[in-house]
Formats: C-alpha cells, structure tokens, sequence
C-alpha cells in the first residue's frame, strides 16, 4: 500500500501554512519520517501538517449565478453618482450665493 | 489545435498556473513529465561526481559540508520526483528508464571529479548554471514544480557558497592549489557552455510555447556569464576561450562556438563518465531493491 500525503508547511509561528509538496509513504509512520527528512531537516520550517490525499476536499469552481456583485466593492461603481452629487452640491451652492 | 486546448495556450501563455487536478492537453502533460523527469534524474545522478570526494574530501568540516549537499542534492530528486509521479508516471518505471538509459540527465553529470578542485568549481559554477535555470522555474506554468522550485532554489544557494569558499581556499593557498582549480576549470568551461542547451530560438521552443520555461536557452547562458565571469577574472583565473568578450553596445557576450555535436553526444550516454555513472546507479538500486520490500511488506 502507498498513499500520497499533501504536505503543508509552515516557516515561522504565526504564519499560514501553505501547500510545499507531497510524498508518498506506506503509512503514517513512514509520511512522518520523509516529512522530517525532506522539508524539516534544515530547520526550515516551524510545523508540518501532512494531509492524506483522500482526506482533502476540493471546491474549485465558484459559480455566481444570481450576479450577486453587491456584496463586493467591485459591485459599487460610485464614480458617476459622486460626480452627479458634486455638480449638484456647486450649483446650489453658487445658486444660493447669487440669492444673497 | 481543438478549442479547448487553445484556450488554455491561451491561459497559460498569459501567465496562468495549472494545477495537478486541473484539465490539461495531453502534450502538455507528456512535455512536463519528459522534462521534469530529467531534472529529477539530474540531482539524482548529479550527487554521483561529488560523492566520489566525500573519502578524499580535506578536512572534516568540507566533509560534513559536502555531505550536507549531497544530501540536499537526493532530497531535490525525491521531490522532484513527486511531481512526475502526480503527471501520471510512477518512480519505478523513472528509475527503470534512468538505467536502462532511455530517459536522460544533464550533461555536466557525465563527466569525471579528477581532482578537489572539481568539487569547489561544480559547487561555484555548475551550481550556479543550474540555479540560473531553476529561477526560471519559479515562473513555470506547471504549479506544483514552480512551488517546488522555491525549496530548491533556497537550499542551493547554500551550495554556491560553499563551492565559492573551496573555490577560494584554494586560489589563496600554493601556487599548486591554484593551479588545481585553474585546470579544473579549464575541463568544465565547455560543459558550462552547453549546460543551458543549444542556442534555440525563444518562438520555436515548444518549452517557452507552454510556459514550462520562460527563458530561452541563450538568454540563460547569458544570465550566467554576465553574473560569473567576472567573478570567476577577479580571482585571476583565466577561462579557456580566447574569444570570450562583452559586446558593449548590445550588451550581449561573443564566445566560441561550443562543440554541440559533442553536447548532443554526451547527454544521449556517450559521455567520458556515462556509462560508469548509470552502471553505479544500476548496482545501488539492486543493492537497496530489499529495503522497499521490507517497508512496504511491513506496512501491509
Ligand atoms: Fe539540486
Ligand atoms: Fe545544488
């Protein structure tokens, strides 16, 4: 039996783990001895987490079916509105000083 | 070309990555294994030269150095490997083609260490060719192997240095020391032409065409020789082409023609160490065949 284990690595404390690479192992004891052997040996990284293959549940497509754009800043596009607001603003502005 | 395998020319020559579970075309796939399979059977074989000095190395600290590197040099093949593997061919039938030689590995890997002074100039330039290339790599358009990359590159600047400080040690020693490293180089300038291949066109390399490289061969070549010739000059050695200069208005360096017959000669198993080399690699995996039996007998 060989099973594939997706190797996370983290180099300092605090910072994300991120996918490095993946080994093949017969089992958890083995996966835990060529993780140390090839991703820690140089001090290199702070934690390991070794992930069987089967156990990852991948979600790769998005579909946005319902455009529902308005709960993203790309969903707003303020400029037209804001230029729109601000001549209004002027001319009653000038329109009231011209009153006075 | 059908649809589907334009658009992802397409994506992928406008910088996209793909990853190990995503659709690709099945030249795609096939390139990437050919080429990353010679790179893995390159830091495979390639720990064969230096091994040959780990006995002879001078003192305990270059032995443990050098040793470190090797070390390095294997865990670079076993990840290596990996790769290939998820593209759909298993370690075994890689090692199987190695030995039998239908697969290859790169050419600075066929030839003899005669002396310390190989080791310091294959750490320092042989090295430093390679890292040129696997820079490159970073920005491949093969996810998992650029990802990869980034580990590799790390741990061989670690190799440079230590090839730069034997290369060093031994400039600044005996006029007898010098002359090993000057003779050494002499043997290794013309592998180093040819480590980054043939000066192929960037719009005719079917690498370039799908984002595996993003260097052509020529432009590596020259990466290497702007970088490494003047610091190879400053120590006083002299490189064994009396054409070897910097144009400076186009900026590009004029060297003799390196033999490419020869580079095609060495890298298809006819080079000096060739044979040696894949018959040691033969034996080791008959002599280490038992320890896969036991782990996995063991594991069922
Ligand atoms: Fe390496
Ligand atoms: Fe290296």
């Amino acid at each position: 039996m060989r099973r594939v284990f997706e190797v996370f690595r983290q180099e300092r404390k605090g910072q994300p783990l991120q996918h490095a690479g993946s080994i093949v192992a017969p089992d958890e004891r083995f996966a835990e001895l060529y993780a140390r052997e090839q991703y820690g040996r140089r001090q290199e990284s702070a934690a390991l987490w070794l992930v069987p293959r089967e156990a990852v549940l991948e979600i790769g497509d998005f579909p946005d079916e319902f455009d529902l754009k308005y709960r993203r800043v790309d969903g707003y596009s303020i400029r037209e509105r804001l230029r729109e607001a601000r001549e209004r603003a002027s001319s009653a502005r000038s329109a009231s000083a011209g009153a006075g | 070309m059908d649809a589907r395998t334009q658009e992802f020319v397409e994506y992928v020559q406008s910088g996209g990555q793909v990853e190990a579970t995503d659709w690709m075309p099945d030249e795609y796939r096939a390139r990437l294994i050919k080429f990353i399979e010679m790179h893995a059977n390159s830091e495979l074989m390639g720990v064969l030269p230096e091994r040959d000095w780990i006995l002879r190395a001078p003192t305990l600290q270059r032995k443990l150095a050098l040793t470190a590197k090797i070390q390095d040099e294997v865990g670079h093949a076993q990840l290596i490997y990996r790769v290939v593997e998820d593209l759909g061919k298993p370690r075994q039938a890689c090692l199987d083609d190695l030995v039998s030689g239908r697969s290859k590995f790169h050419n600075v890997f066929h030839y003899p260490t005669r002396t310390w002074g190989d080791v310091g100039v294959i750490a320092w330039l042989v090295d430093a060719a390679a890292i040129i290339s696997q820079k490159a790599l970073l920005r491949c358009s093969y996810a998992p192997y650029a990802r990869i990359m980034k580990k590799i590159c790390w741990e061989e600047s670690f190799h440079i240095l230590h090839g730069r400080d034997v290369v060093l040690a031994l400039v600044t020693g005996t006029q007898e020391q010098f002359e090993l490293v000057q003779e050494a180089l002499n043997r290794w300038w013309e592998p180093l032409m040819h480590f980054h291949g043939t000066p192929i066109p960037a719009d005719e390399d079917p690498m370039l065409f799908w984002r595996i490289k993003s260097q052509a061969n020529e432009d590596a070549r020259q990466q290497f020789l702007d970088g490494y010739v003047p610091q190879i000059r400053e120590l006083g050695l002299e490189i064994p082409d009396p054409a070897l200069r910097k144009d400076e208005e186009t900026g590009r360096w004029l060297y003799t023609e390196p033999d490419w017959e020869r580079l095609r000669a060495v890298i298809t198993g006819h080079g000096p160490a060739s044979a040696e080399r894949l018959a040691f690699r033969r034996l080791s995996r008959e002599d280490v065949a038992w320890v896969e039996r036991v782990i996995l007998a063991e594991a069922a």
